[in-house]
């Protein structure tokens, strides 16, 4: 199933790799802030008891 | 303006620091350089446009935050703002003021400094002339991030992020200048490209700068 | 029924709501079969080998630092002329995305550089470009987080991105001016001539369009963060003065 890959494959795992921590970083902290701000939200609204 | 302009001059004439800093700070890193990279002379030659022009860039730098800030923090900023002349030539002239006592100096040390650093002799001409176009540029730039970060507590550190990226394209085209003149090479096209980047940016950047401090005082 | 309408966080919070679950299928979707054609079906190049499949993340991720840039641009102006407040703060739910994506494209070229080229990094006018590109986005993010007044800095960060894609774009034709490149041409052009073998290109296609939408998603996702920052900031001052 895995490629072939030769030589080269530390720089094509690598950068399979690194992109996929870079991404998962964005949306890991994207989704928390998120999260983080709804739950924020919802209990100013609570507290506030308007709309 | 004429008033203003006397008046920004003699501020920072006056209150220290402002006027020699920079040049001290050029002075000392054209020494701490050879004393980091080793004394080998070809070496320092070949290096030294581009630290003579990092060197000025920095030193530019240093006093940039003053341009404003000192307006800011007893008020007369918003008595400018609220002046008969346009706000756009208040920071102009405040652009101009500063050049007069940061880039110009700078500019007339650079050829002693580039004797400390081994610049060959075909250079200095072009030094002179390179930093004498470029660095009107960095203080009409610099005069912009001033007055986006003018109204911050902290902004001294947040300029000096701002401002040199936009610094890019002079550095690249003043230390060409040096580096082609030492070599004897053609040197038309950087020396235009420097002398319009210093040219819009003084024509235009005041308008920027303008909305930006006309933003912070809101 | 203008495209304005969506400038009203209320109308822009119901829609996006409505649309997210579908960009975020078919971001997945769109990634995986991009990623998974490219990695696991496609022939090495015969001159650069497997590194050829780094492509299919560097090219796309490239494009949509440079887009994404632009897209700020963009919705800064629209701040500035039409003063929408969903605008500015996609603008500056962009950037972090944007900053990622530059990371990506700088990392992955390393690593294809240093055996093709036998370097990690030279100074060639786009890598260099790439690099300024970055120092942009920290100066623009990091504006946004000094001004604690939202419109403020929502007006000083436009006004910073305006100015500062001027001097981009003249950076990277100062860097062009500065040393010639060791960089290929671009990847993807209308001139056939230019373009990458068909093999490579349709999984390439449908990787660019993965990571389209992953940015898509990303800046919706972000943006209505904002949007709930702003409320509960409105919130907070209301309770205080009651």
């Amino acid at each position: 199933m895995m490629p072939e890959l030769g030589k080269y494959a530390g720089a094509v795992l690598g950068s399979y790799a690194a992109t996929a921590v870079l991404i998962a970083g964005l949306v890991g902290l994207t989704l928390w802030q998120s999260v983080r701000m709804k739950r924020a939200l919802a209990e100013a609204e609570a507290r506030l008891g308007d709309k | 303006m004429k008033a203003l302009l006397l008046r920004d001059l003699r501020l920072a004439l006056r209150s220290g620091g402002g006027f020699g800093l920079g040049l001290a700070f050029f002075f000392l890193l054209s020494v701490l350089v050879p004393l980091g990279v080793g004394p080998e002379g070809g070496m320092l030659g070949r290096i030294a446009p581009g630290i003579l022009w990092v060197g000025a860039l920095l030193a530019c730098l240093l006093s940039l935050d003053r341009i404003f800030a000192l307006d800011q923090e007893d008020g007369s900023l918003d008595l400018l703002a609220t002046a008969p002349i346009p706000l756009e030539a208040v920071v102009a002239v405040k652009a101009c003021a500063h050049w007069l006592v940061t880039g110009l100096p700078l500019t007339l040390i650079a050829p002693g400094l580039g004797v400390l650093l081994n610049l060959p002799p075909g250079g200095y001409g072009w030094l002179v002339l390179s930093l004498f176009l470029g660095t009107p540029a960095l203080s009409v730039i610099g005069a912009f991030g001033a007055a986006v970060t003018v109204g911050l507590r902290r902004g001294g550190l947040l300029l000096s992020l701002l401002v040199l990226p936009l610094y890019v394209p002079t550095l690249i085209f003043g230390a060409e200048v040096v580096r082609r003149g030492t070599g004897g090479m053609a040197l038309a096209t950087p020396l235009a490209l420097l002398a319009a980047i210093s040219l819009g940016a003084a024509a235009l950047l005041p308008f920027a700068a303008a909305s930006a401090i006309r933003v912070n005082l809101r | 029924m203008s495209i304005w309408e969506y400038a009203n966080p209320k109308k822009f919070m119901a829609l996006s709501a409505g649309a997210l679950p579908w960009t975020v299928g078919l971001t997945v979707l769109l990634l995986a079969t991009g990623l998974v054609w490219g990695f696991f079906f496609t022939p090495d190049d015969y001159r650069q080998g497997s590194t050829v499949k780094i492509i299919y993340l560097h090219v796309p991720a490239a494009m949509m630092a440079i887009n994404a840039w632009i897209m700020m641009l963009v919705t800064s102006l629209i701040w500035i002329i039409r003063r929408h407040h969903v605008s500015a703060l996609a603008a500056k739910a962009a950037a972090p995305v944007g900053l990622t994506f530059t990371l990506v494209a700088l990392v992955t070229g390393a690593l294809w550089g240093q055996p093709m080229w036998g370097t990690w990094w030279a100074w060639d006018p786009r890598l260099t470009s790439f690099l300024i590109l970055t120092l942009f986005y920290l100066g623009y993010i990091a504006l946004w987080a000094a001004i604690e007044d939202p419109d403020t800095a929502a007006d000083l960060t436009s006004i910073l991105c305006l100015v500062g894609s001027v001097f981009a774009l003249l950076s990277r034709y100062a860097v062009n001016f500065w040393n010639q490149g060791l960089h290929q041409g671009a990847s993807l052009s209308l001139d056939k001539q230019e373009n990458v073998a068909d093999v490579f290109w349709l999984p390439l296609v449908v990787s660019i369009a993965g990571f389209i939408l992953l940015f898509f998603t990303m800046v919706l996702l972000r943006t209505r963060t904002e949007i709930r920052s702003r409320r509960l900031k409105a919130l907070l001052a209301r309770e205080r003065v009651a």
